[in-house]
Formats: structure tokens, sequence, C-alpha cells
């Protein structure tokens, strides 16, 4: 089954104003650079966002804060950007905060079929307010949903014409959970390769949760918080 | 004399046991990892997804992908790992990492820890602080005894939106170990070199308990 698009525009095909986009990456780390750049070319606007962070002024999800595309953001860390703060504050923005690991979950529901789940973290915090609260083992626990993505985008370190995915180190991060959870799952790739390529035994995302695959070009892959130890 | 940052490090990495799983929070407790005793092996954990974290990579060695929950360029030991956010978070929430060690605002007589949210200020969100402090079975804070306008940050009840309720066992601050009696209330276990009980009192707003035997923090 050959998945394979030509660029960031032919993957998005379909993508219109007011869905729910999930976006992988941590930070600027394994963050789908191709495709957000081909969205905040587009016109499409109104879009709920579903990822970790929200990038940075002009980088990441920050690209499309600047052209108020987005309407609502829901992650679990959001602090180095500042249009993300002044379109916050003002109201413009609507978001939504959630625990890291329960936003890992429910995007992992959304995929695998589970329509909601008890986790223990938020308990007796405003995360809690509203949700149905049981007890397990002793111990207090609130109910958590799956999302309802229409695309997800992820991003790749290698790709095969089937859809199978390899990422690189900590780049994985959100990726693989938001790969499974997509009605329309786009993959861009540092290096795509024939079906075939790569072996079966490393593959971190099967090829079936994959719609669309491409290479991006130009990775800019920045880094927030160069930390070094000098040369002695 | 108070403990400095350094100093809160160097007594928190005495808990480190041999065989330990070890989540680090930003700040203070990120220096931990710098004072890991001789002779015991622990391994490093970030939620972003790497287990076996090392040192921060040589100028010019930095890679992109390759960074902690702090955002910062880092390079991996011998025998890392890395894995995807869902794993990472099973790794917390069932209880495979034996420590966490993370900052905090405020931290109540019973537990209880605010550390992600000031109301009217900015708010920048909780990342995996609520997974973690609601799922480790041994989490120390690092903190300042008191904020910077000189107020206890150790309070009958936190008035800060919690992050987590009745889930810190102990506290170091530049001043004193302290564990959560589970009767409720601070208990003293240890004073930094010059620091009086006097002053532990004074600065403890929430209910101190001194037992008759204090020990002098060792660094």
């Amino acid at each position: 089954m050959n998945k394979q698009v030509k660029n960031a525009e032919a993957a998005l095909d379909g993508l219109e104003s007011g869905m729910t986009v999930m976006l992988g990456g941590f930070g600027l780390c394994g963050i789908p650079e191709a495709c957000i750049k081909a969205m905040s070319s587009s016109t499409v606007t109104d879009l709920t966002c579903i990822s970790n962070n929200a990038g940075v002024d002009d980088f990441g999800l920050g690209l499309l804060l600047q052209k108020k595309q987005i309407k609502k953001m829901i992650s679990s860390y959001v602090g180095e950007n500042k249009e993300f703060e002044r379109q916050m504050l003002s109201g413009e923005l609507e978001v939504e905060l959630i625990p890291q690991g329960t936003l890992a979950e429910r995007c992992r529901a959304t995929g695998a079929g589970i329509p909601a789940f008890f986790t223990p973290a938020g308990y007796g915090t405003e995360v809690a307010e509203g949700k149905e609260v049981r007890e397990f083992n002793g111990k207090m626990h609130i109910l958590e949903h799956a999302f309802d993505a229409d695309f997800a985008i992820v991003k790749a370190w290698k790709g095969d014409t089937e859809g199978n995915l390899i990422y690189k180190a900590t780049a994985r991060n959100f990726n693989p959970m938001m790969a499974m959870a997509g009605k329309v799952t786009v993959a861009e790739v540092e290096e795509l390769v024939p079906a075939g390529s790569l072996d079966p035994n490393e593959i971190h995302t099967p090829g079936i949760f994959v719609q669309r695959i491409f290479k991006g070009e130009n990775y800019e892959k920045r880094i927030e918080q160069r930390t070094v130890r000098p040369r002695t | 004399m108070a403990l400095d940052k350094q100093g809160i490090a160097k007594r928190i990495a005495k808990e480190l046991k041999d065989g330990y799983y070890v989540n680090l929070g930003i700040g203070i407790p990120t220096l931990v990892a710098n004072y890991v005793p001789e002779g015991i092996s622990v391994e490093f954990q970030s939620e972003n997804g790497v287990l076996g974290m090392g040192a921060f990579p040589l100028e010019g060695e930095e890679d992109a992908d390759l960074i902690n929950a702090g955002k910062q360029t880092i390079t991996v030991k011998e025998g890392a790992s890395f894995f995807d956010s869902a794993t990472s978070f099973a790794m917390i929430r069932g209880q495979h990492v034996q420590l966490t060690v993370l900052g905090a605002m405020e931290v109540s007589e019973n537990g209880d820890i605010a550390n992600w949210k000031i109301p009217g200020k900015l708010v920048k969100g909780m990342g995996g602080a609520m997974d973690l402090v609601a799922s480790a079975e041994n989490i120390i804070v690092a903190m300042t005894h008191t904020n910077k306008h000189g107020d206890s940050k150790l309070l009958p009840a936190c008035s800060l939106p919690l992050t987590g309720v009745a889930c810190v066992k102990r506290i170091v601050t530049d001043l004193a170990v302290l564990d959560i009696s589970p009767e409720g209330g601070f208990v003293l276990r240890e004073l930094a070199p010059g620091v009086s009980i006097d002053e532990v009192k004074e600065k403890t707003a929430g209910k101190l308990i001194v037992p008759e035997e204090v020990e002098e923090v060792k660094v």
C-alpha cells in the first residue's frame, strides 16, 4: 500500500477550518516542522490543537498563533511563548491545560478504542473539577476521556512508503500515540525509503496507523535550551 | 549557615540508593545528579522519554533530538533507552520509578503540594508534575524555606492551586530536613549548620514537631 504523497500541502488535503488537530513533539523536539509551515501558509483557522507545548514565538506552533489560526490549545505546558500569553490573557485563545501523562494516555486511548480511563493524576486539584471520581485499591482516581482528532500530524526520523515509522532519541515523545489517534494521520520524515528497506523488528509505529507520508525538507530542528559542558 | 542550592542537592543525593530509578524536576532537583554517592548505581528518568541520562554534551556535540524534560540538550549513558510519552508515564504511574525530587511553591502539613500555578499571573501549565506526585511512592521536595517575600512555604494548608494531595514525604530546604507526619505536621529531622530550632519555628507557618533528637545536616 503506497501512502507516499508529494509534500506537506498534499498531505494536509482536507484539513479545514474548525478541525481538531494533534501535533507531535515535546518543546521543539520532534515537531512536524514541514506541516506546521504549510498550515501557517494556508488559510485554515479556528483550529483546536492538541500538542504538549505551543512552540516559541517564531517557531513551531508559534507560527500558527502569530497568524491567529488557533482557537483552542490543549497542552500540558505552554511557558515559552509571549504571543501565546498575550492571546490567552486577552481571551482570544482558549486554553485547556492537562497533566502530561494524562495527555499522552488520552492520545493513546483515542487510537486504541478506549473511550475513557481512570488515572490518579490531578485528583484533588482543579483538573478534577466536574470529573467522575472513583476509588480503586484505596486510592482516588478521576475519569479522563479519549480525544476526537480529525488529523494527527507526526514527525519521524525514518519512514517507508507503507507508512512504517522509526523515531530518533527523545524526538519520539508524543508522536507514536498521536499517530494512532488521527482520523487521518500524516507522517513527515527526514528519510523516506521504499517498503522493505526498514527492519520490521525496529518499527516503532506500524504503517496501519498512517494514511499519508512524505519527506520533509530543510529541517531546522531548533534547540530551546542549548546546554553544554566546556571542552577541557 | 543555611544551605545553598548545591547544599540542598547534596543532602538530597544522600537519599539515593543503589538500584533506584529517579525522576528529577527542573531547578534544584536537577543538581542532585551531580552528587550521586560513590559506589551506587542509579538511573535518571526524564519524562519526555529517556532513561539513563548522562552529562550535558560537549560543545559542538549537541543533538536537537536528544533533550531532557527541561528542554536542555543532554547525552545518555551506556544502557540508556528511549520511549514514548505513554510508556514514560506508565513508568511513573506504575510506580517503577523509586524516587521523585521536585521543587514547590508551597507544601502543607499534610503533604499537599502546590507548584504549578499562581492565579492572576502567567499560567505555564503543570507538565508532568501532577502525574508524578499522584503516583510516586517517595516524593522529596527541594525548595527554600521561605519565598522571596520572606513568607513561609511550609503551611497549615496550601493557598495556591494544588498539584497533588497528601503526597510529599520529605522536604529539604536551605534551613532543615523535615518529614511529613502521617498525623499531620512537619517533623524536624535535621538542621542546616548554624541554623537554630527557633529560626525554623519562626519560618514554618504550619505545625512544627520537634523531636528530642535533631541532627545537623551533613553534606
